[in-house]
């Protein structure tokens, strides 16, 4: 009888959560017919919400609170946005996806649960990926500020970004190897890291392309710290130069390993390893790597990314948890750059609304970024059929005496 | 693979290998006095490398003044957790004392986060010790070469010392029985402090050797490295020194070569395999004593 009455107990509770959940299905169903066509997030009372979709802790944390450095200045020099005559207050919403992508689906809900009308982030492809379908879903537009895998935006209407994408970057980092005179190049990349991967492919592809030849191409797991196997196999294979995609955390690692097991080769990079951290941990093993980024301070001839960097640096050194949190320096990180570059996009897009009741939503922002084109600090900003800006040129920079040295320009050849 | 190649695996290998040595030695030690597995081990040897960051960095201390304070810092960390979550619970199930120690590892690693932040902080580089050197045709730096050398030398002092010294003596009876040789007037709270300083010590020693060529430490630094050598000293025979050694060196070799043999996602999997494997089929490990129960 017992039995019996416990097997009841145990049906009716299974079949009410099926029944629940069938309900949610039906209403969530529901809402997303509702959804491609007007709903989304709408602004309400006179403060609009923007959630800040970054890693403050975990392997991308250096490079993710620069960005958020970025957005806050943004966020300093442009505090309201008058949409049609009504002022609102921009309001930031911070939420740390811990370079984790289940945590950065976590995070992402959370955002949108508060009720946030866009986002800006995330500084890593394989978060930014991982959180894409949220922001969809929800019909809340995003601007990935250096996120550079193809796949960030590739079939998600709700996704834009204002850096340059892997494809250009791997080929830039090919042509520069192949200008230097390099014949073989080694590849060690992060298994499991959407941008560690795709890179060392598009720089395969490009290098190949161009005549040269990979020697070796080596593999490592998130939160390794013991490189020695694998820089020994690439020392045996004797490249000309090893490319190295790799995170900050990583970066910091890999240097003095490598010069500890006697790789002369010239070690080259991508945009991740524009963080003074590497320099102050790797010390002069860092000297004479190579890499590509968004942004150079010292660029005159932007007379916007002039002002920026002027600003930014008085902002950075105004309060000293600021400069901590940048690394310890008053250096324009390029990630920050396009950080402050990708809220002027928000701001802009908001701008550009045309402030009738039931436009004042998430999607109408989103289909506002569209049509989005302005002079920003990295270059022209305008977005195209993907979402992605229209970039068409990186900037080189190198290790030199400790510092960051800027090179040259180099263009998708 | 090279002679030079194979000869420069060994080296990283026996290197690791020693490191995780003695960080086992001291699992394996509590172990055999208090029937303890000692969780935040690994947890200590992470504070000990955010030790050596606050004394050579923060005030800029020079390294032979701040690797006395890190050695005697971590020692007192030790202590000091022994007689605080360790010794009220000498009395209760065995599964208590080990929950706390899980507590203990736990509460390292969130302190640790809460008071340096979750991102890598650079670990200082002492200079002679991060050269580069060359043998024959193998490159690399003076810390990786010293590690097996160190690991070595301190390991046979251990030895000695648990062989031929009084309290040496009274750590081998505490580890047969317990309660006779409390009977036997040994003064068993200096003996229990006495296996923590030695095991922090060699943690300590551990620490600096494996920070300097990966100067790179965050709060969960301690974790896997010491899941790792928890596994080394299981494998070796928990309780037993010569075995948790044997272990870590293996551990250490084996991770290695499965990274040259370029399946660097499986020198992990590998690792704990082999603690499944260990406990299935010879759960004393290699040197362990047989436990035979008396009718």
């Amino acid at each position: 009888m017992k039995k019996v009455f416990a097997l009841a107990l145990a049906s009716v509770m299974t079949l009410s959560l099926a029944a629940c959940g069938g309900g949610n299905d039906a209403q969530g169903e529901a809402g997303n017919e509702g959804g491609a066509a007007a709903a989304g997030t709408a602004i309400s009372g006179d403060t609009i919400s923007i959630g800040v979709f970054e890693p403050t802790t975990g392997e991308n944390g250096g490079g993710g609170m620069q960005e958020v450095l970025g957005i806050r200045y943004a966020n300093q020099v442009a505090p309201t946005v008058d949409i049609n005559g009504t002022t609102y207050n921009i309001k930031l919403v911070e939420v740390d996806n811990q370079s984790d992508k289940t945590a950065a689906v976590t995070a992402a809900q959370s955002l949108i649960s508060s009720g946030v009308v866009g986002v800006i982030g995330s500084y890593g492809s394989g978060v930014a990926i991982a959180a894409g379908q949220t922001f969809a879903d929800a019909g809340v537009p995003a601007i990935g500020c250096s996120c550079t895998n193809p796949q960030v935006t590739l079939g998600n209407d709700f996704y834009f970004r204002t850096c340059f994408l892997d494809p250009f970057q791997g080929t830039v980092m090919a042509s520069y190897a192949i200008d230097q005179g390099y014949q073989t190049a080694a590849l060690i990349s992060q298994n499991g890291d959407d941008y560690s991967t795709g890179l060392a492919a598009f720089f395969k592809q490009a290098f190949e392309g161009m005549g040269g030849t990979i020697v070796a191409d080596e593999t490592y797991q998130t939160n390794e710290s013991d490189f020695n196997a694998i820089l020994t196999s690439v020392k045996t294979a004797n490249p000309d130069c090893v490319f190295i995609p790799s995170s900050i955390a990583t970066a910091t690692l890999i240097l003095p390993q490598a010069k500890a097991n006697g790789i002369t080769a010239q070690i080259i990079a991508s945009d991740t390893w524009e963080n003074e951290s590497i320099i102050k941990a790797a010390g002069d093993a860092a000297e004479g790597v190579a890499f590509s980024t968004f942004f150079d301070e010292n660029d005159e001839a932007n007379p916007i990314a002039k002002e920026f960097v002027t600003g930014f640096k008085e902002y950075l050194n105004s309060d000293s948890q600021n400069l901590t949190l940048n690394g310890g320096t008053d250096g324009v990180a390029a990630v920050s750059a396009l950080g402050y570059d990708a809220y002027m996009a928000m701001h802009n897009a908001l701008q550009a609304l045309d402030g009738t009741e039931g436009e004042l939503t998430s999607v109408s922002i989103r289909d506002a970024l569209v049509d989005v084109a302005f002079d920003g600090v990295t270059g022209s900003i305008s977005f195209d059929e993907n979402g992605d800006a229209k970039k068409n040129v990186a900037y080189i920079k190198q290790v030199k005496d400790g510092k960051f040295e800027f090179l040259k320009t180099q263009s998708a050849e | 693979m090279t002679s030079t190649s194979f000869l420069q695996y060994c080296l990283a290998g026996v290197s690791i290998g020693g490191i995780y040595a003695l960080i086992a030695i001291g699992y394996t030690m509590v172990y055999g006095i208090l029937r303890l597995i000692n969780f935040a081990h690994g947890d200590i040897f992470m504070m000990a490398a955010y030790f050596m960051i606050f004394a050579m960095v923060d005030f800029a201390l020079p390294w032979y003044v701040s690797i006395v304070l890190v050695l005697a810092a971590t020692v007192a960390l030790g202590v000091l957790i022994e007689k605080a979550a360790y010794k009220p619970l000498r009395s209760a199930p065995r599964m208590s004392i080990m929950i706390s120690a899980i507590g203990v590892s736990y509460l390292l690693q969130n302190l640790a986060t809460y008071l340096f932040s979750a991102l890598p902080k650079g670990y200082p580089s002492i200079a002679f010790l991060t050269k580069t050197i060359t043998i024959g045709s193998i490159s690399t730096s003076v810390v990786t070469f010293i590690t097996p050398i160190l690991t070595i030398v301190f390991v046979v002092l251990l030895m000695q010392l648990i062989n031929h010294t009084k309290i040496g003596m009274a750590m081998r009876a505490v580890s047969k029985d317990f309660e006779t040789s409390q009977l036997m007037g040994i003064k068993i709270n200096r003996v229990i402090s006495f296996t923590f300083v030695i095991g922090c010590f060699l943690a300590a020693v551990g620490s600096i050797l494996y920070f300097t060529p990966r100067p790179s430490v965050y709060p969960l630094a301690g974790s896997l490295p010491g899941l790792k050598c928890f596994i080394a000293a299981v494998f070796g025979g928990i309780g037993s020194i010569p075995g948790a050694v044997l272990g870590g060196f293996l551990i250490g070799l084996s991770e290695t070569f499965i990274k040259a043999a370029g399946y660097s996602e499986f020198s992990d999997v590998f690792t704990f395999i082999l603690l499944i494997v260990v406990l299935l089929f010879r759960p004393t490990g290699l040197f362990g004593e047989k436990i035979t129960e008396k009718v």
